[in-house]
């Protein structure tokens, strides 16, 4: 296998985008990274596109080709694209098929991107096909709803270890100030744990803005095997792991609730490809879409002893400046969550803190950097490690 | 909601707790399932029906309600431990302000929701507390 590494990235403003269709945003991301690249399109040997529900959010399927068509790589290139879908894992796993297909030899110049368009339809219908990530058959049929889930694991988190609502409040609030000061996030206002608390209820113990949105946009990386990424870049950045395992796709066959395993096995996985341990991690997005979720993924990943992970963030240890700073781009609380995009923005904001480019939301001196993608209530888990160093 | 021969077909199960079990391993299945986890192709699957108790391990009062659920909002959904081994995802009836982790619950026939106005009224197991 090849050693593969990141050349170019670029991602949308996330928000409500009302004057953007699909195509057009996935087409600026992808060119944006190319751009960033300096490479050309002619140069591109295969698209990946990780999007989760095009089918109900734009009716629209196909959407490989789609975007192969609005790139202009396919008239007269012809070349191969690839929608990835595991519901809100579907950005991670797509840059994760573009790795695969650069480290076989397959392709040398990939592009990986992700999006979703999710406001073209009302926040019914939106919530409903959010809600197709989990078993439709035997939670959605007995009215489960997907902050429904997330609040059953807050709730037992709550009782078993004694984490509160102002712990997973902090979470929201980190993330909203961390979004303060990224460019292209949806949210940029800084949010109190008053505001939390005081905030509609959604599924107890879950306030709204214990929730991520529902967001329009997309992102996109060029991928490049590591012994040619030098002449397009003078800072590469090198992918040390890729890293994926599934679990039951209903939350109440799970092992345990308040551990997604999927997340566990993936970062036992990745950690071991990489030849690293949490604490050489210097920096880390994960899939905070409910504030429960970011604090049982620091559990699941290493960086917080189970059942401890709201201390660790009322500490103020996953801030930046903290001992592991977690969601500097603002997660997607605050940065926002087109679902599909998801994964490919949390590549790009590791590779500009890696980069050095993070402006005020820069990890000081960042060396190793993870990704972290969930599809569902944790049936799937997606990781990266990603590095400065080849 | 869905179709209805979607919901039909499993009528069994949604109406009577009817699931599956392994007569290799000894595992019980809810939702049922037809081909065993832990045996696979040396599992062999026979039809079971659930006593139908069990107790809450976790809960959540739900204020947005899922589509279909709105006249019920708000209502209390529960992953729910059979005593014969498996979870399931149901609703609670009852007092939330009276409902714990680790509660005793039973099953019951109860309206799951509706189609829509024009569209047929699903019926299905809830759980109410055990002692009620």
């Amino acid at each position: 296998m090849r050693d593969v590494a990141i050349i170019g990235v670029k991602n949308t403003n996330f928000g409500e985008l009302w004057d953007q269709a699909l195509r057009d945003i996935v087409v600026e991301a992808g060119i944006g990274a190319i751009e960033d690249a300096g490479a050309s399109g002619k140069e591109i040997d295969a698209l990946y596109v990780g999007n989760m529900s095009a089918g109900r959010f734009v009716d629209q399927e196909h959407i490989g080709a789609l975007i192969a068509d609005y790139s202009g790589l396919s008239k007269n290139l012809h070349i191969p694209a690839t929608r990835v879908e595991a519901a809100c894992a579907s950005g991670g796993l797509a840059l994760r098929q573009a790795i695969m297909s650069v480290a076989s030899g397959c392709s040398d110049i990939v592009v990986a991107a992700g999006a979703e368009k999710m406001t073209d339809v009302g926040t019914e219908e939106a919530s409903s096909a959010l809600a197709s990530a989990a078993d439709r058959e035997w939670e959605g049929m007995a009215g489960a709803t997907f902050p429904g889930l997330y609040a059953m694991i807050a709730k037992l988190h709550m009782h078993r270890y004694g984490t509160t609502s102002e712990q997973l409040a902090e979470v929201a609030v980190k993330n909203h100030k961390n979004g303060y000061f990224n460019p292209i996030a949806q949210y940029k206002n800084i949010i109190t744990v008053e505001d939390v608390l005081n905030s509609i209820m959604v599924a107890d113990p879950l306030h709204i803005f214990d929730c991520s949105p529902i967001t329009d946009g997309a992102s996109a990386v060029v991928l490049a095997p590591a012994e040619i990424a030098h002449e397009y870049t003078d800072t590469p950045i090198y992918i040390k792991a890729t890293a994926q395992a599934s679990d039951t796709i209903a939350l109440h066959d799970r092992r345990d609730i308040t551990t997604l395993d999927a997340t566990v096995i993936a970062a036992n996985r990745a950690y071991s490809m990489a030849k690293l341990k949490p604490e050489d991690i210097d920096v880390v997005e994960v899939h905070d879409c409910f504030t429960i979720a970011e604090i049982c993924a620091i559990e699941d990943l290493g960086f917080a002893e189970k059942g401890k992970g709201g201390i660790v963030t009322a500490n103020g240890e996953t801030s930046i400046g903290g001992r592991i700073p977690v969601n500097t781009s603002g997660g997607l609380k605050a940065c926002g969550h087109p679902v599909g995009a998801t994964g490919i923005k949390q590549a790009v904001e590791i590779v500009t803190q890696l980069r050095g480019d993070a402006g005020r939301r820069q990890v000081e001196g960042a060396s190793y950097g993870m990704t972290h993608n969930v599809g569902g209530s944790g049936a799937t888990a997606v990781i990266h490690i990603f590095s400065r160093e080849r | 909601m869905s179709s209805v021969p979607r919901f039909w077909r499993n009528l069994g199960s949604r109406y009577n707790l009817e699931g599956t079990r392994c007569e290799e391993c000894g595992n019980y299945f809810y939702p049922p399932r037809n081909f065993c986890v832990n045996c696979r192709r040396s599992g062999q699957i026979e039809p079971y029906k659930f006593k139908g108790t069990g107790e809450i391990v976790t809960y959540t009062l739900i204020h947005a309600a899922a589509e279909g659920f709105e006249s019920q909002c708000p209502y209390t959904l529960a992953i729910i431990k059979l005593d014969e081994g498996p979870s399931l995802t149901a609703q609670v009836v009852g007092d939330p302000e009276k409902m714990y982790i680790g509660m005793r619950v039973r099953s019951v026939f109860r309206k799951l929701g509706e189609g829509g106005e024009r569209g047929i009224i699903y019926y299905g197991t809830k759980f109410i507390p055990a002692d009620a």
